[in-house]
This record gives structure tokens, C-alpha cells and sequence, in this order.
């Protein structure tokens, strides 16, 4: 049963992206949009990692020991200016992403566990992860024509 | 304080008595006329002529003559046949024309030269302009180009800057102060109803038997729509009142029940009611089937918001929660109104969203005494929205929607990849962040004084003064900001040129030109025609893209770009306004006398190809897309949006241990350009203040008259205290102050204006700055 490892990732995923978030929204504090939210979905994430660790705790014993090769590092540290602004808002999306589709595998591993608990913090966590990808493209698409044509 | 001498039946003294004599009606009575006058020097018999006009200084819009005797503005008289109104006139509508007259008007172009502004002339200060405009177009492209306009100008002039910006130079970066004021009002009605448009009419206010006013100090804000809900009031079958405010106004006096509750809270309020009228199943489930999608949902995020939960955040009895939602819950006819307590505090647009929620929960909405009035702030913001001189696409088209695109290609014969639509038009304070950073080379700013409106201004002034930033102003005075420009155009004002406008409850009154404008003062339609003609904008077949050369010619060219959409205008005419006085929309076809109230037929332009925009989330402000959009299938119905509380970001600390709000003094318009330099007006309230609470007062040491100073995290402003009965722990001052009469663009010595202290902030959705929420410390002396 590989289900802790996938929860191991998934919950490493939440804390990196919420550190994540923590730092871009520190760094472009100048836009204040970007700080406020980031904050807010940092929060979110780290809630998210705690209502997954009663799960982790669970599947954790009998777990292959092998999640850190699952985990990929997106973010190497942040850039200034509207260009640097919106490749930090471009990792986050990807990084997003990898909670995105983590969610959803750990969704369907709750019901073919039938851990309707599991199935129960997917749902209500999910729909955030979500909200945070759309979040992200929308002030991405806002961004770009200016920072990749308009600005020096 | 000196009040002056006024004339006509009911006028009285206006500046002791604002709202002046009442004269009650009951419910399905109409409301009575009364004639509101005031002439400055001269008798009636000596005016020459009377010129049809509506006011310009507040949202109201009510219906006026303006006398004028030698060739000059001699005063003013309310149209007894003005729907609006019905013949009455504020204080600032019988008093602020006199600034038409002020010796300071400007008559004549200013450029910089050698750092200072000098006389100039047309040629030279177009020039300029044009060239500039070049060199932007050419490296790095329109992109560097931001318009910040106003909602003080006329359709036909936004309309025409409209079509220049987005299909002429083809920038997104176009909008209006109208951010400042009414954008909330737009987004939360496109997010319940599909698109903006009030749905009540003001004739609510003679049917309804319950009235809600939420941060909306009508008695300040719309002194005759306060005479009307007061002469009600006093009639037979007065309605209720609840009112929602942190002070002690006159509204609030007024009200059966005030909830006085703590700023930032609004949500927490709205979804507590709410819950009450859920719970007590005060709701029409008829309705709500039939006509709304989203109840479950929002039953679901309000149910926590028990009166006591309520009482703990917003700092007011529960039992007031449980009284207020009680006589919301059990009315027969509510009307319900929302200001800037709810545009420009925290969860702005979600609150907003709630207002419309409790009508549409009750299903009370579109008849007689039932509807929403989401409230605009200045006299013409609805045009600025309207025709797409501020972040929306005219006629409210949809900008992800890739026939609404093709409609306004097809009607300016551009091709489509012109017209920026790949994200939402840029919002107002993103313009000035992209300036700040210097993607912005060239901020034409119109008819508006961002150097005093703006959220804190040392930033603001710093932008405002970068060597980088070209600035364009065009206004009648020399304001605070005009003294940071490279190029300034004298224009002429109100009563100096002709146009329409529209107000609050989408009442169309044509203003007609009833003086000559001082000097070389233009018309700032005439500037954007004459700046259309030098940049030589062409249509795809080579024509020129501006096609009309004045006022009548740009509305028929509107008429022509409001066709099928809610805002259609399509059955006006320069003459039907100059015989009928104001008229609504829509006036079409279907509706030849226009329409008093929106969704009578209980079909909402949810239908996604009607809709202007597809919404967003309310928490992040994240655009949904047409996919998700179509999936809930609205389908003419109400969206009901809902979301938890969230509280404000900069709450006090043991470093600036109190909340601070802004607002209006009922004396003065935005900042004081105009009422500044109308005698009466000035003299009523002719310097900043703040009001404080008497236990804060005390805790500071502090007494009436007092000088304070009042400090942010950003600036701080030296002020008089008065102790007054606002909510313990908050600190309001008016945000009408700036410099232009203590000496020039910035403080010189004693800081007074409010937005000194207020923070860079807004809503995730509206984009609309948070003006009434951020901490503050205050001490006794400077």
C-alpha cells in the first residue's frame, strides 16, 4: 500500500507551497493584492497539512520508504519587479498544481480505501487548492502583457 | 458659522437646515413639490433665461433650471417636474454653481518649463501631448499609455475617451475615480444580477414599507433622497428604518433600530441577519426556487453567524441583531440601500452581494417598494461604467466573452485584436502601481484630484512627481494634482458646454451649455475630439474612428453602442430630455417612456450571453471561467453568493490602538474643488476635523476643539478634535481636505487630509481601496 507515501507528498507539497507563498507575498509586498492573498493561502495550506497528519500519522507505519523522491522542488527563491513578479507567481502555480493533482489521487485512494474520513478532508480541502490555481492564472494573465511587453 | 440669504418657497436656511421643510406623504401618494431657489443678487424678474440642467454634485441627479442674467450664472431653481427630485435642491446643488465664477478658474494651457508651469496655448499644450502619446505608442507601446478619469464628466465625453483609449490607442489601462466610489456598487450587482444596472428606482422610497440603509449616510450623501425617505417618515404609514453605521448621523438618528458596529465587520453583520431570516423562515421559497441558484450554499456559510457570534465581532448587542433582522425579515415592501460603509471597508463586494441576498432571500425585487438601490457616489459614475471609461468594456460587454468583442469591433470598424480584452481592464490602482514602476510613461488624468482622493497620498504625490511619468490634467482649477503636471487643459465645467448624464437610479437628464467658459477653457469632449483629430485615429477602411465633431453627435454614436444591452438608450433624444426632464433606462422600444425598475419579469441577465462578466470568487477575487460559469446555469436567475467573514488586515495594535474611517461632511463634494470656492459651503465647514469617542477622548487627555495629531504606519495629519457619539475605539475624519487653499499640492507645515493616514489596499473583486479601515494613534498638540 503505497496511500502514505502519496499523503507524505501531499502534505510536504502544502507546507512547501505555504512557505512559498509566505515568501513571495513578503517580497512583493509593494502589491498589496499579492501580499494579503498570499498570506490568506499560506494559512489555508497549512491547515490543509494539519487535517492530512491524523492520516499520515495512520498509513505512516506500514509506508515504503521512499517519499523524497516524490517530492520535486519548484521554487528556488525569489525575484524582483514585474518580471521576477510574475515567474514567482508562475511557480507557485506549478507548485499549486502538484497539490492539485495530489489531491485528487489521494481522493480516489480514500474511496478505494473506503476512508470516508479521508474522502470527507479531500473534499472540503480541495475546492482551496483549486481556488488558489485560479487565483494565480487570473493575476498571471493580469500581469503578463505588462511585464513581458510593456516594461523595460 | 454665516448663513447666507436664500430665496423661494421652502429654501429657508439651507446651511442650518440641509434637508429644509418637510412635507410628508403617505405610501401610493406622489411625493409633494416643493420648489427649492436660490439667486444670488438678483431678483427673478431680472433673469434673462432659465437653462435645463440637473446637478452635478452628488449622485442624485436632481432635475434644475440655471438662471442667467447678463451673460452670467446668477443661480439655480429645482424642476418641480423632475422625477428625481421634484423640485428641491441640496445645499450643495443651490450653493456650489458659484464656482463656476471663482477668480482662480483656469483659462489658459499650462506646460512645464524649466520645472515650473507656464501660460501656454492650445497648439503648444497638444503638441506636447501628441508627441509624448508617439513616443509611447512607438517604444514600448500602448501599454505604457493609463487614463484616470472622473465621475463628474458627461456620457458623450467618456464615451468618446472610451473609444479613443480602447480602440485608438488600444490600452487597457483605462479608469476613473469611480474606483473610489462606486466600483462595488458594479461588481456586486454583475455578480447577483449578470450585469450592472440599479434595479430599484427612487420611487421606491414612496411604496416601501421597510428601508434598510447599510453605510449610507443619505443625509450627508443624497440630501433630497433624505428629505424624501424623511417626508415619509413624517407622513401616515411611516415606514421602519434600520440603519448601519459606526456614527451617530442623522440616518442613524433617525432609525428604529442603529447598529453601530465596530468598522470592518460588515459581513459578519450581513451574514447574521441573514441567518435570522432563514432561521425564522422569513424567506420565499417560491421565489428562491424559481428565481435564484446558490440558497443551499449560502444557508450553509451563514449558518454560523448566530446573533451572539455576530454580537462578539461587530461589537453591537445581539438582541439589536435579533430587532433588526426581525423588522428586515417581516416587512411587506424593502427597500434596501448600501454606500461607501460597505464599497470601501473589507469585504467590500461580498457584503454589497449580501444586500442584494436579503431582498432576493425575501423575494423582493422588482415592484413597487421592493429592490435594492446599490448606491453610486458621484453625479455621473454610472456613465463612467456605463461606456466604458473606467475598468468595464462599454455598454456592459462582457471582455472574456468573444462576441461582446466582436459587437464593439464590428461598431468601430477596428479589428478585434485592437481592443484589450485579454484580462479584465486594469483597475484604477494597478495603473498607479504600473506608473510607479515605470511601465506607464503617459497618465492623463481628468476631471478628478488624486493628489487629495488617493489612499495614501506621500505615496501618491511621490508617483505623481516621478521624472519618468508624463501627466496630463485637465480641469478647471489648479488642484493639488494639476500642480505635479507637465501639461495642463483649462476646461470648461457644468453650465459652460451641453451633454447627458445619469444618476443612481439610471435617471438620464440632458445639461445644456448656459454660459460661456471663462478664457480658452474647452470643453473636455472638445479636447478628446481635438486630440482624436491629431493622433489621427482611422477605422479599418481608413476613416477617421471618431466620426462626430460634438455633445448630440457622441450620443447618437452611444445610442448606436448601448443597442440591446440593459443600459439601451436607443429611444432618447437631445429633444425628448429637453421637453420630458430626466428620463430612465432602458428607453426602447419595448420600453418608449423608459423603465422605472429593472427585472419585472423576475428574468435576470445572468443568461451568459448577456452577462457582463462570468464572476468571480469572493474570497480571492479569482475569475471564474465561461465553462464554470455556464455549468451553474443561472439562466436568468439570481446568483446568491456568499462568504465567510474575514477580518480587516491592519486591526490595532498597542501602537496605533484605534480604528480610523473616512467620510463626508453634507457641505462638501470630493475634494472641495468646487465647494471649496462657494462661499456658503466653505464657510459651513472650512476646515478638517475628527470625531472621537468621549471615553477615548478622555483616555487621551483630549477636549473639544482641541488640536490633535493623528498618526498611521503611512502619514499622520494635525487636526481639531470633536467628541462626538461614534462607536468607541474608531476615529473618523472627512476626506474632502487637501491644500489648494493652506498654499499649494502637499502639506506646508500642518498636514489635514485624511488620506494621509489611509492604506494601499482594496477589495479583491471590486478593486476598490478600503478607506474605512486601518489603525491609528491620536495625541493632544502636534
Amino acid at each position: 500500500m503505497h496511500l502514505a507515501n502519496y499523503l507524505g507528498l501531499l502534505h510536504k507539497a502544502e507546507l512547501h507551497l505555504a512557505d512559498a507563498f509566505r515568501q513571495v507575498g513578503d517580497h512583493h509586498a509593494a502589491e498589496p493584492d499579492v501580499y494579503q492573498l498570499s498570506h490568506t493561502f499560506a494559512g489555508q495550506c497549512e491547515r490543509h497539512a494539519e487535517r492530512l497528519q491524523p492520516f499520515v500519522d495512520r498509513y505512516g507505519e506500514d509506508a515504503p520508504s521512499e517519499p523524497d523522491r516524490l517530492h520535486s522542488e519548484l521554487f528556488r527563491g525569489i525575484r524582483s519587479g514585474g518580471l521576477g513578479l510574475l515567474r514567482d507567481l508562475q511557480d507557485l502555480y506549478l507548485m499549486a498544481t502538484e497539490s492539485d493533482i495530489t489531491w485528487t489521487m489521494i481522493g480516489q485512494a480514500a474511496q478505494g480505501a473506503r476512508d470516508i474520513d479521508l474522502v470527507e478532508v479531500v473534499k472540503a480541502c480541495e475546492g482551496e487548492t483549486a481556488t488558489q490555481l485560479k487565483w494565480l492564472k487570473t493575476r498571471m494573465k493580469q500581469a503578463a502583457p505588462q511585464a513581458l511587453v510593456v516594461a523595460r | 458659522m454665516t448663513h447666507a440669504p436664500t430665496e423661494g418657497s421652502g429654501a429657508g436656511d439651507r446651511i442650518a437646515d440641509p434637508w429644509g421643510a418637510r412635507t410628508p406623504y403617505g405610501p401610493e401618494d406622489a411625493w409633494p413639490v416643493r420648489i427649492d431657489t436660490f439667486l444670488d443678487g438678483v431678483a427673478e424678474a431680472q433673469v434673462d433665461r432659465w437653462v435645463h440642467s440637473a446637478c452635478v454634485l452628488c449622485s442624485n441627479g436632481c432635475g434644475l433650471d440655471i438662471a442667467v442674467a447678463g451673460g452670467r450664472m446668477v443661480g439655480v431653481r429645482g424642476r418641480a417636474g423632475d422625477r428625481v427630485n421634484r423640485g428641491r435642491l441640496g445645499p450643495k446643488g443651490l450653493f456650489g454653481w458659484q464656482a463656476n465664477l471663482a477668480a482662480d478658474r483656469l483659462t489658459r494651457p499650462l506646460v512645464r518649463e524649466g520645472g515650473a508651469l507656464a501660460e501656454s496655448d492650445w497648439d503648444t499644450a497638444m503638441d506636447r501631448i501628441v508627441q509624448r502619446s508617439r513616443q509611447q505608442l512607438d517604444t514600448p507601446g500602448p501599454g505604457s499609455i493609463g487614463f484616470y478619469t472622473s465621475g463628474q464628466l458627461f456620457l458623450e465625453e467618456y464615451y468618446t475617451l472610451g473609444v479613443i483609449g480602447k480602440a485608438g490607442l488600444g490600452t487597457p489601462h483605462m479608469d476613473g475615480n469611480t474606483r473610489l466610489c462606486t466600483a462595488t456598487a458594479g461588481q456586486a450587482l454583475k455578480e447577483t444580477f449578470g450585469t450592472d444596472g440599479q434595479p430599484a428606482s427612487y420611487t421606491d422610497v414612496d411604496h416601501a414599507d421597510t428601508i434598510f440603509h447599510y453605510g449610507h449616510n443619505l443625509a450627508a450623501t443624497q440630501t433630497v433622497l433624505w428629505s424624501r425617505v424623511l417626508d415619509r417618515r413624517r407622513g401616515p404609514n411611516p415606514p421602519r428604518l434600520v440603519v448601519v453605521d459606526p456614527r451617530p448621523t442623522p440616518v442613524a438618528q433617525e432609525a428604529d433600530v442603529h447598529l453601530a458596529i465596530r468598522p470592518g465587520t460588515n459581513l459578519a453583520l450581513l451574514n447574521g441577519l441573514l441567518r435570522e431570516i432563514i432561521e425564522h423562515g422569513w424567506i420565499d421559497r417560491a421565489f428562491i426556487d424559481a428565481h435564484t441558484v446558490g440558497f443551499d450554499q449560502l444557508a450553509e456559510t451563514v449558518g454560523s453567524y448566530d446573533p451572539e457570534r455576530v454580537a462578539r465581532i461587530c461589537g453591537v448587542p445581539a438582541d439589536q441583531v435579533r430587532e433588526a433582522a426581525r423588522i428586515l425579515g417581516t416587512g411587506e415592501r424593502l427597500l434596501s440601500t448600501a454606500l461607501q460603509g460597505v464599497y470601501q471597508s473589507m469585504g467590500a463586494t461580498t457584503a454589497a452581494c449580501q444586500v442584494n441576498n436579503l431582498n432576493l432571500v425575501r423575494g423582493m425585487i422588482g415592484r413597487p417598494g421592493c429592490g435594492v438601490l446599490q448606491m453610486n457616489g458621484q453625479p455621473t459614475a454610472q456613465n463612467t461604467r456605463e461606456t466604458g471609461a473606467d475598468g468595464d468594456l462599454p455598454g456592459f460587454r462582457n471582455w472574456d466573452n468573444e462576441a461582446h468583442i466582436r459587437e464593439l469591433a464590428e461598431l468601430w470598424n477596428v479589428d478585434p485584436i485592437v481592443i484589450p480584452h485579454w484580462a479584465p481592464p486594469t483597475h484604477a490602482m494597478q495603473i498607479w502601481r504600473y506608473a510607479e514602476q515605470g511601465s506607464i510613461g503617459l497618465l492623463w488624468i481628468s476631471a478628478t484630484n488624486p493628489a487629495v482622493s488617493l489612499p495614501e497620498l506621500p505615496r501618491i504625490r511621490s508617483i505623481l512627481a516621478s521624472e519618468g511619468l508624463f501627466v496630463v490634467v485637465q480641469d478647471a482649477f489648479l488642484t493639488e494634482t494639476a500642480q505635479f503636471a507637465d501639461v495642463v487643459l483649462p476646461t470648461a465645467i457644468w453650465g459652460e458646454k451641453t451633454g447627458t448624464f445619469t444618476n443612481t437610479d439610471r435617471t438620464v437628464h440632458l445639461s445644456e451649455r448656459a454660459v460661456d467658459p471663462p478664457g480658452e477653457a474647452r470643453s473636455d469632449l472638445d479636447i478628446w475630439l481635438d486630440y482624436a483629430r491629431r493622433m489621427d485615429f482611422r477605422d479599418r477602411d481608413g476613416k477617421p474612428l471618431i466620426s462626430w465633431h460634438d455633445a448630440e453627435g457622441a450620443f447618437e454614436a452611444w445610442k448606436a453602442c448601448s443597442r440591446g444591452r440593459p443600459c439601451d438608450y436607443t429611444g432618447l433624444t437631445y429633444e425628448r430630455l429637453r421637453d420630458a426632464g430626466g428620463i430612465q433606462w432602458p428607453c426602447n422600444d419595448q420600453h418608449p417612456d423608459g423603465a422605472e425598475r429593472l427585472y419585472t419579469d423576475l428574468v435576470f441577465n445572468t443568461d451568459p450571453e448577456v452577462c457582463e462578466n462570468y464572476g468571480h470568487d469572493l474570497l480571492s477575487g479569482a475569475v471564474t471561467t465561461a465553462t464554470e460559469y455556464k455549468a451553474s446555469n443561472p439562466a436568468g436567475r439570481a446568483i446568491l453568493k456568499a462568504a465567510d467573514y474575514q477580518p480587516p488586515h491592519e486591526l490595532p495594535s498597542e501602537d496605533y490602538p484605534l480604528l480610523f474611517t473616512t467620510g463626508r461632511s453634507v457641505y462638501h463634494f470630493h475634494t472641495r474643488t468646487k465647494t471649496g470656492r462657494a462661499r456658503q459651503l466653505d464657510q459651513a465647514a472650512p476646515d478638517a476635523w475628527v470625531e472621537l469617542s468621549a471615553a477615548d477622548a478622555e483616555r487621551h487627555g483630549i477636549g473639544e476643539g482641541d488640536l490633535v495629531r493623528v498618526e498611521s504606519r503611512r502619514g499622520r495629519v494635525e487636526v481639531l478634535a470633536r467628541i462626538t457619539g461614534i462607536a468607541e475605539g474608531t476615529v473618523f475624519a472627512p476626506f474632502h481636505y487637501g491644500y489648494f487653499d493652506t498654499g499649494g499640492a502637499e502639506p506646508d507645515g500642518r498636514p489635514r487630509a485624511a488620506n494621509e493616514l489611509t492604506i494601499t489596499e482594496w477589495d479583491p473583486v471590486s478593486k476598490q481601496p478600503y478607506y474605512k479601515v486601518c489603525a491609528v494613534r491620536i495625541t493632544k498638540g502636534v
